[in-house]
């Protein structure tokens, strides 16, 4: 099957702005600003029931839809700041077909009466944001961007903005924070960013994966993209595949493909003869998935949608799938997780700071061999403590590895406090 | 003084911004670009520029990794060792990177080229082991590496510094 997202992977050179025209660039932009009103745009993006595939997986449409028509600006912030562990998708968007997600994203502003639109990246991916620069520049010279778009009064401009090493700010307030200058620190919701965001004003946040699929759909209309995937959850995904298999990367498939087809067909399989142990959908973020004798053809046979994944304990999540083979084991699994949390909690919520702290001592002291039973119950105990009582996810998502790991694989956890 | 140094670069990521105070993450790089550090100096300047207080500005520095308020190698060479690259061996790799540069993690080598930081997740997983080098304002990726290339790039980067 042609690629959707990854278009660059068959057509090659498709980051030159020549060879995205003649393979029919920015032909949904034109048909958008010359021939449909923004709110058929809107429209279009509800009908096709795509989902925001930056974690969250709530419909765009709707989330555009929130905007108020009575205060303006409104501003199109993309979200570029991929930084859950496992996840390298937009990375590969952005290098390899960059003029498709500018387009979406140029789509994403026409449809929300916006103007201005801000491209939040991460500031490791330092290289990328210089060619996107240059790909703004580009098509501003021909056209694409700036005022009086295919000779409408339709402006768009967008501005990169570049992060400096946060997790946090791929939350949509702190990333807000950010860009206006501040420390990265989530803001208490409500009002939501639909109606004060960037600067006070109605704001819609989404992701590069996310603004990539636009030109699609806004060009070949909402059944086409609903050929792809479910019922409930439409279209393709990238899949970050990670950790032990053969063949890691990227791969773009429908959503609802099932774990055994990502992981043997696609990523080759468990390498050196090991077994596969464990699976994490959702990036460090994700509660663990025990993969055994007992269940193995009922875990490989779930299909990964945002329905699916709940069924066997975890969530699909930005579909960055890590797999852990069977020589590792999760006392050694949560202490990574954890050291990633504790270094990226942005230190607002006392849960968040104080409970990571905590955690990381914990977690420490049982991978090192010197804890009792008694620690690995206060750590699931703060793990507890944490869940639900922070602004941001972050809080929660620190506790998913650590809980669904002392649940589902006691036995680790007894080998390392002496109880077997 | 920035100011004087870089005139059209400052006008220009001002021009980027409705409200002055969210120049303060690319003026930051800016600072970072002479000596790949941020000085007491550069900060007072900058707080100035956006009328705000210097500790805000150095808040700021705090908060975010990339950036540095104290001086470093000339490359800060950052590995990533976070769980999907240390499925990968990402662990021993940097290991056996201290043992060849004779430093620890957090440590400079004595002719002041390479500091060696672990780092967590940089989007390369695939890739592993992996690290990027920061360099100034500029950051490289390094993907699918092992001990015996990385050596040659440090042999490398020393003799583009000596020449
Ligand atoms: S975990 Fe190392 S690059 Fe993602």
């Amino acid at each position: 099957m042609a690629h959707l997202l990854l278009r660059h992977r068959d057509i090659p050179g498709l980051n030159n702005i020549e060879v995205y025209k003649q393979n029919g660039g920015f032909r949904a932009l034109e048909k958008a600003v010359t021939t449909m009103q923004p709110k058929q745009v809107m429209e279009e993006v509800k009908a096709s029931g795509l989902r925001g595939r930056g974690g969250a997986g709530f419909p765009t449409g709707i989330k555009w839809s929130f905007l108020p028509d009575t205060i303006w600006p409104h501003y199109v912030v993309c979200n570029a700041d991929e930084s859950e562990p496992g996840t390298f998708k937009d990375r590969e968007i952005m290098e390899g077909n960059p003029y498709q997600f500018l387009e979406g994203v140029a789509l994403a502003c026409y449809a929300v009466g916006a103007t201005e639109g801000y491209i939040y990246i991460r500031g490791e991916y330092y290289p990328i944001a210089k060619q996107i620069e240059a790909c703004i520049a580009e098509m501003e010279k021909q056209g694409y961007l700036g005022d009086k778009l295919f000779g409408t009064a339709t402006s768009i401009r967008l501005k990169t903005h570049l992060g400096a090493g946060a997790y946090i700010c791929g939350e949509e307030t702190a990333l807000l924070e950010s860009l206006e200058g501040k420390r990265g620190q989530p803001r208490l919701r409500p009002p939501f960013p639909a109606v004060v965001g960037l600067y006070g004003k109605p704001t819609v946040i989404n992701n590069v994966e996310t603004l990539t699929n636009l030109p699609f759909i806004v060009e070949h209309g909402a059944p086409a993209f609903r050929e792809f995937g479910t019922e409930k959850s439409p279209g393709v995904k990238i899949f970050s595949l990670s950790g032990n298999v053969e063949r890691p990367g990227n791969y773009e498939l429908p959503l609802g493909t099932t774990f055994r087809e990502l992981i043997f067909t696609h990523g080759g399989g468990i390498p050196n003869g090991r077994k596969l142990r464990a699976i994490m959908p959702a990036g460090a973020s994700s509660s663990i998935i025990r993969v055994d004798e007992t269940n193995f053809d009922k875990v490989m046979d779930t299909p990964m949608d945002y329905e699916n994944v709940q069924s066997v304990g975890s969530l699909l999540g930005s579909a960055s799938v890590i797999v852990i083979d069977d020589s590792h084991t999760m006392d050694w699994v949560i202490k990574k997780t954890i050291d990633f949390f504790q270094h990226e909690s942005c230190g607002k919520c006392t849960p968040c700071r104080d409970g990571n702290y905590w955690m990381k001592h914990l977690t420490t002291r049982i991978h090192a061999g010197k804890a009792s039973a008694a620690d690995v119950k206060l750590l699931d105990s703060v793990a507890a403590q944490v869940y639900g009582k922070c602004l941001c996810a972050l809080g929660d998502f620190s506790t998913m590895a650590v809980r669904s790991a002392i649940e589902r694989f006691p036995e680790d956890f007894a080998k390392v406090t002496g109880k077997s | 003084m920035l100011a004087e140094k870089y005139p059209r670069e400052i006008q220009a990521i001002f021009a980027k911004y409705p409200v002055k105070r969210s120049a303060v993450m690319p003026l930051l790089y800016l600072a970072q670009r002479e000596e790949g550090y941020i000085k007491k100096e550069s900060m007072q300047e900058i707080a100035d520029m956006l009328e705000l207080d210097v500790t805000e500005v150095a808040a700021i520095v705090g908060f975010y990794t990339m950036y540095h308020d104290e001086k470093a190698g000339k490359y800060r060479m950052q590995v990533c060792t976070d769980l999907p690259c240390a499925l990968r061996g990402a662990d021993l790799f940097l290991e056996s990177l201290c043992e060849n540069l004779g430093i620890r993690v957090g440590e400079t080598t004595p002719d002041g080229l390479i500091t060696l930081e672990e780092v967590k997740c940089l989007g390369g997983c695939h890739r592993a082991p992996l690290f990027q080098i920061q360099e100034s304002d500029t950051v490289t990726f390094h993907e699918n590496m092992t001990v015996e290339k990385t050596m040659e790039l440090v042999e490398a980067l020393r003799k583009t510094v000596n020449t």
